[in-house]
């Protein structure tokens, strides 16, 4: 694959949105900076500013204060359309072009870059086949003959077609079924790992957030910044009472979702025990889940070739819990 | 003047020109076939041609008019109420009204008859075009802004090719009225298949008031079939849609 793994550092610093002579800023101070190849999800209930500041990042919306720099160079300085054009745009209604193919959307910034025929043509199947599409079969429909999920992924394509080191997506996944939406969370963490740009994703579901984001830049009410860190850290130790409320009673419970139980040392299986038994890669909050359906207080842990590796107990699941122990495996 | 009371002075033979002279033309039947195929290269037809063109050239101009006009509404929405009330009113007028009041200012000819035809077709082309650029989607509009297209290539890729159909629907309507409209344009001067409809009304000539008329409906017909026709190649995504789940 001809990716390349280019990506960029962004930067907020003191970003501060305030609209017309309104007293209170839609987006208030805010200062994080998203390391290179990283999900930052932003989050936060709306009216958090959440989505301006996003925009702010490709000059869809202007800085009223302070600033955002790509890889050191300020936004600010740039061109808004070719900065625009540097940046991957993903948008909850997708926003296809109605009047042109799944071809003619994903070719859309190569053109206005001007590259030739061929390599736009090339570009555009070895796209829609990272994101499992299949060119022959869809490239030549349009959006209006294809499925939610299908022009989502068209979108995808699209936005990442002249090679953008960073993108920008908001609520990519929010207006589709549950069960397409999860496959298309997976589908694109793996095609993550394999391209590494920097992404910035908002949503409003902490869920999607803790599943996608490599950092959680979370906001209150009136834009302000509650709280920025790992998935981990802001489950583990939330900074106030918001955050904790904000993420739910059950924070517990979602940070063993993400970690997986291969991950975690086992004890010996104790012999002749009628356990029930997981996978390694199952979540721990999964197996902890299957242990208490089950009655017990322990699971069987299988490897991939199906021979049991090792137990696992309650003890081990609330003790891991109350250290706060254990970063996620990187 | 001249033309027109050459007209009012055909007072001679109920038919002009008797052609093969059978009995169907000596006695003004109510539609004769030999004598309209006799006369048809050398009375109707002209008057096909002068009809078509004066319906081209008003809806070609007024079409001008109208989009340039809606492009610069789209731009800047304050002149939207002002141009719309104008070209309101000029709809309003009765056409035969206006059609007489030109007269006075433009005398009698192809200038008063295409303003006329013209300022008909200025509200439905109008309002077409910037119904069909309000009607694309924000969404649509927010991804082209996102991905950098620039204002004009936004214009020009997204929301011109997406406003087509009904901007030609608008042709559709401007030109078929016109057609109509154009027949009663004899009223002022002998031109288009209005000019042998006014005749016979004061004739009697049957043959050439049903033919005239006849060619007047194909005429609006057949236009109404050939826009359709360019729309559906045109955006051939409208088509599309709908063809899966």
């Amino acid at each position: 694959m001809a990716l390349s793994s280019s990506a960029a550092e962004i930067v907020f610093d003191h970003v501060t949105k305030r609209y017309g002579n309104s007293p209170r800023p839609a987006v208030d101070d805010l200062s994080f900076t998203i390391p290179v190849g990283d999900i930052c999800v932003l989050i936060g209930p709306s009216g958090g500013g959440k989505s301006t500041a996003m925009r702010m990042v490709n000059r869809l919306i202007s800085i009223t204060e302070g600033d955002i720099t790509i890889d050191g160079t300020s936004v600010k300085q740039m061109d808004p359309v070719e900065l625009r054009r540097g940046i991957g745009y993903v948008i909850q209604q997708i926003g296809l072009f109605p009047h042109m193919t799944a071809e003619g959307n994903v070719a859309t910034v190569p053109r206005l870059l001007g590259w030739d025929k061929a390599r736009t043509r090339e570009r555009v199947r070895e796209l829609l086949e990272l994101v499992g599409l299949d060119p022959e079969e869809h490239g030549g429909r349009y959006p209006g003959q294809l499925s939610g999920g299908q022009r989502q992924r068209v979108g995808l394509a699209r936005a990442m077609a002249a090679d953008p080191p960073l993108m920008l997506m908001d609520e990519p996944f929010g207006a589709i079924d549950p069960v397409t939406r999860e496959r298309l969370q997976n589908d694109f963490l793996r095609l993550h790992k394999e391209v590494r740009k920097t992404v910035i994703f908002v949503t409003h579901d902490i869920d999607e957030a803790i599943k996608m984001g490599d950092h959680i830049c979370l906001l209150r009410q009136g834009g302000k910044l509650a709280q920025f860190g790992t998935p981990e850290q802001i489950l583990a130790e939330p900074a106030d009472d918001f955050v904790a409320d904000f993420v739910g009673a059950d924070r517990g419970l979602k940070r063993l979702s993400l970690r997986r139980v291969g991950d975690v040392d086992l004890e010996p299986a104790s012999n002749g025990a009628n356990l029930p038994a997981v996978e390694a890669r199952t979540s721990l909050r999964d197996a902890l889940s299957i242990m208490l359906a089950s009655g017990g207080d322990a699971v069987l842990v299988r490897d991939e070739d199906g021979q049991v590796t090792g137990q696992i107990t309650l003890m081990v699941v609330s003790r891991l819990l109350a250290e706060g122990q254990g970063e996620p495996p990187s | 003047m001249i033309a027109a009371a050459a007209v009012l002075a055909q007072g001679g033979p109920v038919i002009p020109n008797f052609g093969r002279g059978d009995e169907c033309a000596r006695s003004n039947g109510k539609f004769c076939l030999h004598w309209f195929l006799d006369n048809f290269d050398n009375r109707f037809l002209p008057r096909v041609v002068e009809h078509i063109e004066m319906t081209l050239i008003a809806v070609s101009i007024g079409f001008v008019i109208a989009f340039s006009a809606a492009l610069l509404v789209h731009r800047w929405p304050r002149g939207e109420l002002w141009f719309a009330n104008l070209a309101s009113i000029f709809y309003t007028i009765p056409s035969i009204a206006y059609f007489q009041i030109m007269v006075a200012v433009t005398g009698i000819g192809w200038t008063t008859i295409e303003i006329a035809l013209i300022s008909y077709t200025l509200l439905i082309l109008f309002r077409n075009t910037l119904t069909g650029l309000h009607g694309v989607p924000p969404e649509t509009l927010d991804a082209a802004e996102g991905m950098g297209l620039t204002r004009r290539q936004m214009l020009t890729r997204v929301e011109l090719p997406l406003a087509m159909p009904a901007i030609i629907a608008g042709v559709r309507v401007a030109t078929v009225t016109t057609i109509s409209l154009a027949t009663v344009a004899a009223f002022i001067t002998p031109l288009g298949l209005g000019a042998p409809i006014f005749s016979a009304i004061q004739t009697g000539a049957n043959t050439d008031f049903i033919a005239a008329g006849v060619l007047a409906i194909l005429l609006a017909l057949i236009a109404d079939l050939v826009i359709v026709v360019a729309q559906r190649l045109l955006s051939p995504w409208q088509r599309a849609r709908g063809g899966a789940t």
